[in-house]
């Protein structure tokens, strides 16, 4: 495959404008997607490099077809990829449904933006009940919450991995402000910084004849007749889940050990964290930061250890949303007596004066 | 000399006007031809008007009747369970050719085949306007849209919807299909009353797509807007009366 | 350089985002560490635009804020807009080509400044380069950026303007230097004190 970035480069682009690149120089083979706002550029930058590089594109008539196509594509051994936000999201838990029923390795760039039905088309955190656990399934998904374009850039690359490896549909979590804003990233190409891309193989469509009696036809499905069938299927994939889960959670801690009071906050948002702890420690109150960067799974030992260690009395919960973060934290460390306080600001940005204030007002 | 402004009609809600729609664009002319067309039939006190998602949208408050903005081409089903509901009511579904032909496509399909009595008004701009300028279904071959930088091309994206044309297919006699355009106002005012009228005595179907300009997205000039539309699409997409049980078809 | 926060509003049309992005590139050309972000909502047109501008050498936070540095509004409507950005410690510039209602502006400002930007075009220069007058006064007021990677910005992404009609090169460099003048006789004056 033509190498995409010969040498690194130094950009400064928004957030749509590096997925596209990340998308290409992680060899993806084919892009399927819809116009909804903020992803749009997404599709308008991958629709004019592609061609360059042998890649393909098709605008479905709406988002399930365009979770669908993916489906399909990786079905047949190609390195295929969608992008949506909101309502598209929505939509596509359908295919993702499928995805996780059939093991496929779909991703998915999702850039979320106000909810619930069409809110606004500009920022927020309310697509993480939805990225992590929507569809009818048990949660069988990868999430990376990326905070700057540097992220996305990796985590995308990260993502087609993780996803072509463990065969669980992953999802980079975006948002609207990453999508539209303009900061400095290197782009780079994987080989160079010793990331190797995972091969993809084909489900159907292999090699080899059927006739010729060279191989079995495969039979691929997502329904079973019993329920003990179906028993089955759920806890050995949630068993395999769990098993990988340590090899793929990541997190950041940072002034934890000593900490009264621990920050916990993901995405765009752990930026405003990071000022707000340091800008308290500044002014002698022992605040710590914790930021899951996957938010499935979750670091949840991490973050029972984090507490433990810290001795700290609050936690406080920062998330552009009305809880979904929260609770989703709550269900990962049940049983710990630590008070959980929240700073819910759904769809409007957090900035570190709104923490700092937060803090001083509960401690 | 006195400059004399054409009338506004009595159903559009004044508190919201001036509208929001781009300079140039066409949704002002069809939603004025509606608006005479509500007024003609005095209707509005049991009118509902609904939209999309896309530039429709921003006609959500734009008539002094009833209205609901839906989701992205679920106009048509919202409309089917108002009517369904209190057939009373008359229902006017209003949409892009996004929300009708691409994402809305099965519950346009659907409605036309169960012949419901709603009225379904479709901008035809050839791109999704509000994202951005997006490849319509209705977009041109070799047109240039966001995703299509290159020019449309029909081996890859197929060739332009042609929505009134499968809807007459899809329809009993009983039901109004038309296409008009923003070019020729009597006319677009004349098929929007026919197809309320349609639904008014209880007939069927009834679907207009109207042929409108973006200059926004197809980044043209006043000359190069009215050329594109009369000149490119109306000879794409023929004008006319495709069904009409009030009699024979015709411009 | 400590973090400078930076709101620049106008109508649609006058060229907000263009001058942003120019004044972004230049300081990610710099090394710095930029964050650029448009408001963007439903309409296509219409509406105030809004650009939102950091420039550090630190890492950069939210990359949104409550309170500028500066804020420059080009147009009646934007002055409403963003008079809630304003604290003690901003500059609030308006142009002062059209009439502002006193009501209109901030409460707190360290300084509120007209810059008659649009009067200064038609009258001096040419109608087009209004904003580039306003990318000359954003530096003139916080020398976020060097003044020559301005122009090697503003080169960058009109050169193609510039290589068909060469005058508009001069013109542009004109408008950036007059804005930046403009801008630094204003703080020197201590035009209107806003307690």
């Amino acid at each position: 495959m033509q190498q995409v970035i010969t040498e690194n480069k130094k950009a400064f682009m928004t957030g749509n404008e590096t997925a596209a690149w990340a998308a290409l120089a992680s060899g993806a083979d084919v892009m399927f997607g819809y116009p909804i706002t903020p992803q749009n550029e997404i599709m308008h930058y991958w629709t004019r490099l592609a061609p360059q590089y042998g890649r393909g594109f098709l605008q479905t008539e709406d988002e399930i077809s365009a979770g669908f196509t993916v489906c399909g594509a990786v079905q047949s051994g190609k390195k295929a990829f969608t992008a949506t936000a909101g309502p598209g999201n929505v939509l596509m838990q359908e295919p993702f449904g499928m995805a996780e029923g059939m093991r496929l390795p779909l991703l998915a760039i999702i850039q979320q933006r106000g909810g619930p039905s069409s809110g606004t088309v500009v920022y927020s955190q309310q697509e993480v009940a939805l990225t992590t656990f929507g569809g009818n399934g048990e949660g069988w998904r990868i999430v990376y919450s990326t905070a700057t374009h540097q992220e996305i850039y990796d985590y995308v690359i990260k993502g087609f991995n993780t996803a072509w490896k463990y065969r669980f549909p992953t999802f980079i979590l975006g948002d609207g402000y990453q999508a539209k804003m303009r900061e400095p990233l290197e782009l780079y190409d994987p080989e160079t910084r010793g990331i190797k891309m995972i091969d993809t193989y084909p489900l159907i469509g292999l090699d080899g004849s059927i006739t010729a009696a060279e191989r079995e036809p495969q039979h691929l499905c997502n329904i079973y007749s019993l329920e003990e069938e179906l028993y089955d299927v759920v806890l050995k994939n949630t068993a395999e889940y769990e098993s990988i889960s340590p090899e793929i959670v990541e997190y950041e801690e940072r002034q934890c050990e000593d900490a009264e009071i621990i920050i916990l906050s993901h995405g765009v948002v752990s930026r405003a964290a990071d000022d707000a702890v340091k800008a308290l420690r500044a002014q002698g109150i022992k605040a710590g930061y914790f930021r899951p960067i996957t938010l499935r799974p979750y670091p949840e030992k991490e973050l029972r250890a984090a507490i433990a260690q810290s001795g700290a009395k609050k936690l406080l919960i920062a998330e552009s949303a009305y809880g979904q973060f929260y609770r989703l934290t709550r269900q990962e460390i049940y049983g710990e007596t630590v008070k959980m306080e929240n700073l819910f600001m759904p769809g409007v940005g957090i900035i570190d004066y709104d923490i700092i204030s937060k803090v001083k007002s509960i401690l | 000399m006195q400059m004399v402004a054409p009338a506004t009609p009595k159903s559009w809600y004044l508190p919201t006007k001036p509208h929001k729609f781009c300079p140039g664009c066409g949704h002002g002319i069809v939603l004025k031809a509606l608006g005479d067309v509500i007024d003609e039939l005095e209707i509005q006190d049991r009118t509902i008007f609904g939209c999309d998602i896309g530039c429709s949208l921003l006609s959500w408050d734009f008539f002094a009747c009833d209205s609901t903005q839906t989701h992205h081409g679920r106009t048509t089903p919202v409309m089917v369970g108002i009517k369904r509901a209190r057939p009373e009511l008359i229902t006017i579904g209003y949409m892009g050719d996004g929300g009708g032909y691409s994402i809305g496509s099965q519950h346009l399909l659907n409605a036309a085949v169960r012949n419901e009595k709603v009225t379904l008004i479709l901008v035809n701009n050839t791109n999704y306007g509000m994202t951005g300028g997006q490849m319509a279904p209705t977009t041109l071959p070799g047109q240039k849209t966001e995703t299509t930088p290159f020019g449309r091309d029909p081996e890859l994206t197929g060739y332009p919807t042609k929505g009134p044309e499968f809807i007459a297919q899809l329809t009993p006699d009983s039901a109004y299909v038309a296409r008009a355009t923003v070019s020729k106002y009597n006319q677009l005012r004349r098929f929007i009353r026919n197809a309320l009228r349609n639904q008014i005595e209880g007939n069927g179907f009834s679907f207009v797509e109207v042929l409108s300009t973006c200059p926004t997205n197809w980044r043209t000039n006043a000359q190069q807007t009215w050329h594109f539309l009369e000149d490119e699409m109306e000879h794409y997409f023929p004008v006319g009366e495709l069904k009409n049980p009030f009699g024979k078809g015709g411009k | 350089m400590a973090l400078v926060k930076i709101a620049l509003a106008g109508e649609g049309g006058q060229g907000v985002q263009s001058v942003a992005e120019i004044i972004a590139e230049a300081a990610y050309n710099e090394e710095k560490q930029t964050i650029y972000i448009p408001n963007f909502g439903l309409e296509q047109r219409g509406g105030v635009s809004i650009a939102f501008i950091q420039v550090s050498d630190e890492r950069i936070g939210a990359p949104k804020f409550n309170k500028a540095d500066v804020v420059i509004a080009l147009s009646e409507r934007a002055v409403g807009r963003t008079a809630h950005y304003s604290d003690e410690n901003t500059l609030f510039v308006y142009d002062s080509s059209f009439k502002v209602d006193e009501t209109d502006l901030p409460r707190q400002a360290k300084k509120i400044i007209g810059l008659p930007a649009i009067d200064t075009a038609n009258k001096e220069l040419h109608p087009r380069v209004f904003n580039i007058i306003i990318m000359g006064a954003v530096i003139g007021l916080t020398n976020i950026v060097d003044f020559e990677a301005a122009k090697t910005a503003l080169e960058h992404k009109l050169g193609y303007k510039f290589e068909k009609n060469p005058d508009l090169r001069e013109l542009n460099f004109k408008a950036l230097e007059l804005g930046k003048q403009m801008a630094e006789e204003s703080l020197k004056e201590g035009v209107q004190e806003h307690e």
